[in-house]
């Protein structure tokens, strides 16, 4: 269902992603590892269509569309969310508010009935719910004061609530408590279905001990270096990312 | 229009050649004239005498209007505000019309600027009221007459008295008297000057002690507040213990023949009176390129006059060419509070040059000023505040706080605080913040499935949540709406 091929992007001119090819099936879980400042986030940006991210080669077919040519909402309409590594503060602009707002306008874009407040209260307190989101939260602004973790837990209540078909995932067990880790987790988990698809970037085999992902992949300097299972991920907990890199050049050589 | 009228009236004495006409004075002709429905252009004391003998004044109130003239004419314009356009020619104004008849305006809505008949089907108001506010001659018989009776035998039973200034005038002259110019004197600026002269009419309110007017000041106000002309005069009054809350204008952009607007308000609130004024105001800001748009050169007081007082200005400006306009509380009383909220936009070629005044004289006075600035396109903003403690104020108390919101990179936000304290024991705080809207805001909406256009609306709201949450229920949700169809275009 998306289907990344021989992408390239650029941020500021300076070439970031160099070639990665990812295919990702319906229903699947993907994580992706690799070192800091590998481009992880920016495949992440560039999937969910930021802008100043320039694709210079590649494409990126969504449900068989072309998803580099749709503009942010509209990706978001077609089921695309993006959980971000940094999630942004927006004063005075009530939390659910604008995930209404957000929610409605993939309704529209999808020829259903928007949700009037009292429907969309109750889906929304059902959520809060699953991911343990106290109720004060709702009301404030979006992110406005929250601290790490709780920034990270509501970007995980608007997936719930956004039900995507494609879930990226930017880091987001880092700055979570145990706990927390757990409760976001199993709120992943009870997301997972059929035609769901989540691609998770983490550092943390501890967050793959509670999602167990289908596949694990290696992205360094701007290419995906090495795939495999979920026993990857145990691989490269112990062992880091060097050997993948020089497994890589030696293959390359 | 104006032109018109003189040209009939030459046609009427083919003795006076153009020229002679034009310099021709008023001395006798105008006042025995009293018939005519509208004085040609130009400003003098015979001018003024028409303007007071035609609504029946009495002696005191034209030697003020006199009084004030003559300090005008010693008066240049202020030209310090940030803010450009071409100079006034105060005597190409005509100074009196009556209520405009049929002819004058726009037949219907078909002659009126689609955008701002475009504006009014977005913000859901009704044609009849579309009409009106365009201008359009309708039949005064108005839906909501009915309403304005009940209203009025509502505010009666209290003992408010709310009624045109004019009216107060022969009715109540002693309030009126009392109070009117109490707050800004004749001689206090050149715009208010010029309004004490010449203004024709506007709203009086008076609260007696002790009473909380039983309901918002609004409804009734949006209806008559068409034909109060250029020069409007609105003098409100909370006497101890009373409270009142008074809504100014509506979000409709208005549509006027008149460019330049000189108002003067004047509150007065006397020992543990409280009074709120909220203000939207939306007049047409002109086309594009700034053409059409209206002058708005408003002064406005309020004298905290008793012993915790307090008074709130609460105000919306998204309309207007240019606005020059700082709502000030003079903190009088001990203890007395004022507040100042304000959300204020321009795009297209708007200018703004608003801000407060806040004058602590009284012990323990207190003073919070909250301004939001919104520029769009090339909008240029300014605010300046000024925070002034005088010798006696002891302890006295400022929170000011001034955010610019940017929209795009050819407008500006400029910010000019002043401060003078004479008394070492006051606590000032002062915050400011400009920024842009930040792409990660508009991707991080977008990324929810909000437009780029409804996440500006949205980010802009937020912006000014502090001050809309100041207004009356019914405003705020209007001024959300107003927000956004202000800024449509505006992004992009
Ligand atoms: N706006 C920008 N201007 C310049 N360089 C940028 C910009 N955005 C990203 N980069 C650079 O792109 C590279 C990849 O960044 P990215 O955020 O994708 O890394 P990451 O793999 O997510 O790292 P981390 O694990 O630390 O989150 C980094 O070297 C980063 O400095
Ligand atoms: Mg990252």
């Amino acid at each position: 269902m998306l289907r990344i091929e021989q992408l390239h992007a650029s941020v500021a001119g300076k070439e970031i992603l160099k070639g990665i090819n990812l295919t990702i099936g319906a229903g699947e879980v993907h994580a992706i590892m690799g070192p800091n400042g590998s481009g992880k986030s920016t495949l992440s940006n560039v999937i969910a269509g930021r802008d100043g991210y320039e694709v210079t080669a590649g494409s990126v077919t969504y449900h068989g569309k072309d998803l580099l040519a749709m503009k942010p909402e509209e990706r978001a309409w077609e089921g695309v969310f993006l959980a971000f590594q940094y999630p942004v503060e927006i004063p005075g602009v009530n939390n659910t508010y604008m995930l209404k707002a957000g929610v409605n306008a993939k309704r529209k874009h999808q020829g259903e009935q928007e949700l009037d407040a009292m429907d969309f209260m109750q889906l929304v307190k059902a959520k809060a719910k699953l991911v343990e989101l106290d109720q004060s939260f709702l009301s404030r602004g979006v992110n406005e004061g929250f601290s790490g973790g709780e920034k990270k837990r509501n970007e995980i209540f608007q997936m719930a609530v956004l039900e995507p078909s494609l879930a990226l995932l930017d880091e987001t067990d880092s700055g979570l408590d145990i706990d927390a880790l757990r409760i976001v987790a199993q709120g992943v988990n009870a997301l997972r279905n059929a035609e769901r698809s989540i691609v998770m970037v983490t550092h943390y085999q501890r967050l793959l001990d509670y999602i167990e992902p289908d596949f694990v992949h290696v992205l360094a300097d701007g290419q995906i270096l090495k795939s495999g299972d979920k026993h990857l991920a145990l691989e490269l907990e112990e062992r880091g990312y060097d050997w993948v890199k020089v497994e890589a050049e030696q293959a390359a050589a | 229009m104006n032109n018109l009228k003189q040209t009939s009236r030459q046609a009427n004495n083919p003795d006076i050649k153009p020229e002679e006409f034009a310099n021709q004075e008023y001395e006798t002709g105008f006042v025995t004239d009293i018939e005519a429905d509208t004085l040609p252009p130009g400003l003098n004391e015979d001018v003024i005498r028409h303007i007071s003998a035609k609504k029946n004044e009495p002696e005191w109130l034209l030697n003020w209007r006199l009084e004030a003239f003559r300090h005008w004419l010693t008066m240049t314009e202020p030209h310090w505000a940030h803010v450009n356009y071409q100079p006034i020619d105060f005597q190409a104004i005509s100074y009196f019309s009556a209520p405009k008849s049929k002819d004058d305006g726009p037949k219907s809505l078909d002659e009126v600027d689609p955008k701002l008949v475009e504006t009014y089907e977005k913000l859901g108001i009704p044609l009849r009221e579309q009409e009106m506010l365009a201008g359009v001659a309708v039949d005064a018989v108005f839906d909501s007459v009915s309403v304005a009776t009940t209203f009025k035998g509502k505010l009666k039973e209290a003992g408010v008295i709310f009624c045109p200034i004019s009216e107060a005038v022969r009715e109540y002259p002693e309030l009126v008297q009392q109070y009117m110019g109490s707050v800004v004197p004749t001689s206090d600026n050149f715009y208010a000057a010029l309004n004490s002269a010449v203004f024709t009419d506007g709203s009086f309110v008076y609260i007696p002690r002790g009473v909380r007017c039983p309901m918002e000041l609004s409804t009734y106000f949006r209806i008559n507040a068409m034909n109060t002309g250029q020069f409007e005069r609105t003098l409100i009054i909370a006497d101890e213990g009373a409270y009142v809350s008074y809504l100014e204008g509506c979000t409709a952009p208005q549509r006027d023949e008149n460019q330049l607007h000189a108002a003067v308000v004047e509150l007065v609130a006397l020992d543990d009176a409280q009074i709120k004024y909220s203000t939207v105001q939306n007049w047409y800001p002109g086309d594009e390129n700034g053409v059409g748009g209206i002058y708005n050169f408003v002064t406005k007081r309020a004298d905290c006059r008793g012993d915790r007082a307090k008074v709130s200005w609460t105000q919306v400006e998204t309309g207007s060419a240019i606005t020059w306009k700082y709502p000030s509380c003079i903190l009088r009383g001990d203890d007395s509070v004022g507040e100042f909220y304000s959300v204020a936009l321009t795009k297209m070629r708007q200018e703004a040059d608003t801000g407060t005044k806040m004058i602590h004289l009284g012990k323990r006075t207190k003073s919070t000023i909250v301004s939001k600035g919104i520029a769009a396109g090339h909008g240029q903003q300014a605010y300046r505040g000024l925070v002034k403690i005088g010798k006696g104020a002891e302890d006295a108390r400022n929170y000011t706080q001034c955010d610019s919101l940017l929209i795009g990179d050819t407008c500006g936000a400029h910010t000019f605080p002043y401060v003078e304290v004479k008394n070492p024991s006051a606590t000032m705080e002062h915050e400011a913040t400009t920024s842009k809207i930040g792409e990660d805001q508009l991707f991080y909406c977008q990324s929810r499935g909000i437009s780029e256009e409804d996440a500006v609306n949205m980010i802009v709201n937020g912006f000014c949540k502090d001050v809309f949450n100041e207004l009356p229920m019914e405003f705020a949700v209007e001024a959300n709406r107003l927000m956004e169809v202000s800024l449509e275009g505006a992004v992009g």
